[in-house]
């Protein structure tokens, strides 16, 4: 298998990581590489490169250094927010109504399931409309006294689609009720000033966007109350113990500069690889439906199913085609069920079955999107029952 | 008999610009591996699938075919070979097929084969069309047979030259359709030295064979997941001897095989054993060892390997169960596609829903499901 012949078309996935990146990261593992706990100056000289990765992250955030908590990846900052949260307001003023949402990431669905079905908390669902978006009517329709956390995410990763966040925050701090939003997708391609969205808990992860995997950040508004998940030497402020990943945070805070400086840049050169993309397999192939909202879409992501296609078929066609392609969620066991996501944007499963996600990045060509759509139709057809 | 290599058939792959490409059905199993490395080393384009089949919900086990152990294994072997891997659901056509024709036949009062369904419908089905889909010009398996090729272009289904390890039983379901897609680099080898080209390609040397008999049923007996799955099949009879005197109650014919002696229930002087079960009257029937032996059966429509049935009645080897010894019968082609097969010595087990598998040395000629009832003797030979 030589990976140079073969198109990586799934950044939704994950990326590779930024040359510049692994440049800032590799001093941390041997020549800077104290504990930033320790008093002695090996200590010292990690903790100002831990700080001086708080202080970046928190700049394009738009919050202050102590608001932002290290962890080991976007599924742990999920985790440490819906439990944090949910916990804090029930101690604190009784509340145990969940409200998320079905498309969101299992790491907040399955999590709040389990809150509901372990710690006796109320678990409510808000509707998407059929571009998997949450109306923020439903967040105020649905939101009581006693709602404990509300969670939606900031851009899907499954069908792209980019939610009404600062709205839906707006809502929630009126009633003050803690507002998580998943950026695990969305930090990579939108405006993450915390700020602006109104949210008060936010969780990223530095391989979506050029950075290492292991690593995540948790922002937590200042005078949001959480209960800490792993508990022990007191480090990120007493809500995330363990020493710290040194060159991973380092990683984490670099890479998000790079995106963050580039932003606009890349959105550009992407929109209308994704838009050609989307146009020409609507027009070329028959039965096929784009999956999440036309626009309000991640700027590199384009989603579709197609009608009576089995979609893990197309998915080895392509990849034997040298095209390295997603269903919706990184996944390989083959199963055939139809994702909760599509399912519950309404689409019927002779539908949900045959999805392909399309994810665009860094080393997208024009030239790589013109051999895809060359071959997709004809493994489509190939893949048709 | 014409001895032309199956490979021979294929074009050498490394002449090619355009490498022949090949799936092989891998189990993480010694074999299979085995089989994708000769191929790879062979110049073929190789990918690796793994089927996954169904398996009772709620039992906390999965298909024995398709272990997450096996199949890490078997992604590791494809990553260690550098050959592309993926995972194939299966398991709702195989509960349909294979599951189904399962719970069918034991209601019905036979002892079906599952493993010959599967090949036929999943392994040679599902498996194939989406070997076919991906551009695959063959399908592999790690199977213990042989195939070659005569004058005429027919291909011939061989037996294994470990006897022991001979598969060629569960492969007689294919058409020459089927065996024209398939490839058995292991075949020509025995397992000691498949052990062997294992050690040379670096490969584990698990022993895990290509199918697991009752493969979905978990860590119980067929019995006990018959009665939660298809409870109709508990359905309490008579136990009567060979002159039609009650002597017990059965707790249903599935739960019976022909020749058992033990869990009967009964208090008698001499072993008493199952000699047939009468599905008309629900009756099992039993009696003394000596009226055990059968020398008849008839067979349903018969799978030739040729693709055409014989035009006369031919003398062949038998074998009346995977793991039978073969004996020999001389075998009558019937003009409703079934045979009629008379044994030169009585045999003692010979089960309806198993095959009847014919072979002439080392050839698999082919077979079909043992019949309940020995068909209408007016049933004209063709």
């Amino acid at each position: 298998m030589n990976n140079h012949t073969k198109t990586y078309l799934d950044y939704a996935a994950t990326t590779p990581v930024d040359p510049r990146v692994i440049k800032a990261i590799l001093p941390y593992f041997d020549q800077l590489f104290g504990n930033p706990s320790s008093v002695h100056t090996f200590g010292q000289q990690a903790e100002a490169a831990l700080e001086h990765a708080r202080e970046a992250t928190a700049e394009i955030l738009n919050c202050q250094p102590k608001e932002i908590i290290f962890t080991s990846c976007g599924s742990e900052s999920d985790n440490l927010a819906l439990r944090g949260a949910a916990f804090s307001s029930r101690q604190q003023r009784g509340a145990k109504h969940i409200l998320t949402n079905p498309v969101e990431h299992h790491a907040v669905t399955h999590t709040a399931q389990q809150l509901a079905d372990w710690y006796d908390f109320e678990l409510e669902y808000l509707q998407v409309d059929s571009h998997g978006m949450v109306p923020p009517d439903e967040v105020a329709n649905r939101i009581r006294s006693d709602t404990a956390v509300v969670s939606v995410m900031y851009a899907n990763n499954e069908i792209g689609t980019v939610n009404p966040i600062p709205e839906i925050g707006a809502l929630c701090r009126a009633q003050s009720v803690p507002f998580h939003t998943d950026a695990v997708q969305g930090a990579a391609y939108l405006n993450a000033d915390v700020g602006a969205l109104n949210v008060d808990l936010m969780a990223i992860g530095a391989h979506k966007f050029y950075g290492p995997k292991g690593v995540g950040a948790l922002y937590v508004r200042e005078g949001t109350s959480l209960i800490p998940e792993l508990t022990g030497g007191g480090q990120e402020f007493g809500l995330r113990a363990g020493t710290s990943n040194i060159p991973y945070i380092v990683g984490l805070a670099e890479a998000f500069q790079l995106v963050h400086a580039e932003l606009d840049d890349r959105a550009s050169r992407l929109i209308p690889m994704r838009d050609r993309i989307i146009g020409q397999v609507l027009e070329e192939i028959p039965n096929a439906r784009l999956t999440g909202h036309p626009t309000k879409r991640l700027p590199n992501h384009a989603s579709f199913v197609f009608e009576g296609v089995d979609g893990n078929a197309l998915l080895m066609l392509l990849d034997v085609e040298g095209f390295a392609c997603s269903s919706g969620s990184a996944c390989k066991t083959g199963n055939p069920e139809p994702s909760d996501v599509l399912t519950a944007i309404g689409l019927p499963a002779e539908w949900a079955l045959g999805s392909l996600r399309v994810t665009l990045g860094q080393s997208t060509t024009h030239k790589d999107i013109e051999a895809f759509l060359q071959t997709l139709p004809d493994a489509i057809a190939r893949t048709r029952q | 008999m014409p001895v032309e290599s199956i490979h021979s058939l294929h074009n050498n792959p490394q002449s090619l610009r355009n490498p022949s490409r090949v799936v092989v059905a891998m189990s993480g199993g010694v074999d299979s591996s085995v089989a994708a490395a000769l191929l790879v080393r062979q110049g073929y384009e190789v990918i690796g699938m793994m089927l996954r089949l169904w398996s009772e919900p709620g039992k906390g086990t999965t298909n024995r075919c398709c272990t997450p152990d096996a199949m890490v294994l078997a992604r590791r072997i494809a990553a260690q070979l550098e050959i592309p891997f993926y995972a194939v659901d299966a398991k709702a056509p195989f509960r349909d097929s294979v599951v189904e024709s399962f719970i069918d036949g034991y209601t019905h009062g036979i002892t079906p084969n599952p493993c010959l369904v599967c090949n036929r419908h999943i392994r040679w089905g599902l498996l194939l069309d989406r070997a076919r889909a991906l551009g695959a010009q063959y399908l592999a398996t790690g199977h213990y047979a042989r195939l070659q090729q005569d004058p005429s272009g027919n291909i011939q289904l061989l037996r294994a030259h470990d006897k022991d390890k001979d598969q060629s039983y569960v492969m007689h379901v294919l058409s020459q359709e089927h065996l024209a897609y398939t490839m058995l680099p292991r075949g020509e080898y025995t397992k000691l030295q498949v052990r062997k080209l294992a050690q040379e390609f670096g490969l584990p040397v698990a022993d895990r064979p290509d199918s697991q008999d009752l493969c979905f049923i978990g860590n119980g007996d067929y019995g006990s997941f018959l009665s939660r799955i298809a409870p109709q099949v508990i359905d309490p009879g008579p136990i009567l001897n060979e002159n039609g005197e009650t002597l017990g109650q059965h707790r249903g014919l599935a739960f019976y095989t022909i020749g058992q002696r033990k869990g009967l229930g009964l208090c008698a002087p001499h072993p008493l054993y199952v000699l047939e079960k009468d599905f008309q009257q629900n009756a099992l029937i039993i009696g003394e060892k000596h009226l055990l032996g059968k020398t008849e059966l008839s067979t349903a429509t018969v799978n030739w390997i040729s693709g055409e049935p014989p035009s006369s009645p031919l003398r062949a080897q038998v074998k009346i169960r995977y793991k039978a010894a073969p004996v020999w019968a001389t075998v009558t082609p019937l003009e409703n596609q079934g045979t009629q097969v008379v044994f030169d010595t009585p045999l003692s087990d010979i089960t309806p829903g198993q095959a009847a598998v014919f072979y002439d040395s080392e050839f698999c000629l082919g077979g079909g499901t043992i019949l309940r009832h020995n068909i209408d003797s007016n049933l004209n030979p063709i």
